[in-house]
């Protein structure tokens, strides 16, 4: 019972996502909406993690299951993949360690730009 | 008399949901047993269920019977990601700036890399349009494919090879870079391997592990924002 009912709750959090998502006049993921959502939702107190925590254990724990099917689904797209996979493996192993690098950079100079700035506020 | 059982047993549902748990209980000991970052539930699932496919010469649409069952809750995995930035809202509100900054500036290259790699490499608009958020973790990166007519499967392929190259060279990419500080490690594991990269953050250093998993929900929001103006 009570993991139906915060499933319950998951689920209509899922729907209003939908609804928003349709009414948006751009083409915006329902299920990023849904997370923002609940982030919201978690913020003002309106839901606590606890009143979610069996189901929410249960899906972060297999999260990966749900994505087998739209990974077998590669076998509908085996002529795509064969003609371009070169070019998919090139571009992951290109883009990985520089958004890695850059990512870093941009942190470090920011947190060392805040500390000088802290700094001179302290002379 | 072995196909029309094999028939009779793959027209519903429950084939394709037992395939795909049963897969991915296999592909879950293995882990355990080889404590390799490469032998990953996921793809030895996705393997696994190929072959067993392919061997018995079953229809994907019959697979996929299963496979829309199980489609179900993806929309609340993706929500409940909201959950680990919640967890995280001390750090998150410390050290904000440097946060956002990091992530703002990751997902820009990350998009800004693919959309030139893809035009110089001459890919048609269904690949350019999956590989786009293939540094987001899998849910988000599905969603932003989906929304613009990618093919989910090659952003899937695409964000499990970032995945693992990020989850394996995180130490190698420290050091060749020069990434002394946990925080920005963190985040810059998070902002290019997601989900896959947090396993090894985490190995690495609890503070990096939670960067990790900040960075994979707001590199997210950010990357959806950002595929809106394209």
């Amino acid at each position: 019972m009570k993991i139906l009912f915060q499933l319950l709750t998951l689920l209509l959090i899922c729907l209003c996502g939908d609804a928003i998502a349709a009414v948006l006049p751009i083409s915006f993921p329902s299920s990023v909406i849904s997370m923002i959502l609940l982030f919201v939702l978690f913020l003002f107190g309106v839901l606590r993690p606890k009143h979610i925590r069996e189901t929410s254990d249960f899906l972060l724990e297999n999260m990966a299951l749900f994505f087998i099917p739209a990974g077998v689904g590669i076998l509908r797209y085996a002529s795509v993949l064969k003609d371009s996979l070169g070019a998919i493996v090139l571009i992951c192993f290109i883009t990985t360690p520089i958004v890695y690098a850059v990512t870093g950079w941009t942190v470090q100079l920011a947190m060392r730009l805040m500390q000088k700035k802290e700094g001179k506020q302290h002379d | 008399m072995i196909e029309s059982i094999l028939s009779a047993i793959t027209s519903t549902p429950v084939f394709g949901i037992a395939l795909c748990v049963g897969t991915f209980e296999i592909g879950r000991a293995i882990q355990k047993k080889t404590k390799m970052t490469l032998m990953n539930p996921l793809v030895i699932a996705i393997v696994l269920c190929i072959a067993f496919l392919m061997i018995f010469r079953i229809p994907f649409d019959r697979f996929d019977l299963g496979g829309d069952v199980l489609n179900v809750l993806l929309g609340p995995a993706t929500a409940i990601l909201a959950l680990n930035i919640y967890n995280q809202r001390a750090t998150l509100k410390q050290q904000f700036v440097p946060v956002l900054l990091g992530c703002v500036v990751g997902s820009i290259t990350s998009i800004a890399l693919v959309v030139l790699l893809c035009h110089a490499l001459g890919l048609d608009a269904a690949v350019s349009a999956a590989l786009l958020p293939k540094s987001c973790t899998t849910p988000i990166a599905v969603g932003i494919a989906e929304s613009r007519g990618g093919i989910t499967a090659i952003t899937m392929i695409a964000v499990l090879l970032s995945g693992f190259i990020g989850a394996v060279c995180a130490p190698l990419f420290a050091r060749i870079f020069r990434i002394t500080d946990p925080l920005a490690e963190g985040l810059a594991i998070g902002a290019c391997s997601h989900a896959l990269g947090t396993t090894k953050a985490a190995e690495i250093g609890e503070l990096q592990g939670a960067m990790s998993s900040i960075a994979i929900g707001i590199c997210g929001i950010i990357t959806v924002f950002l595929s809106l103006f394209l």
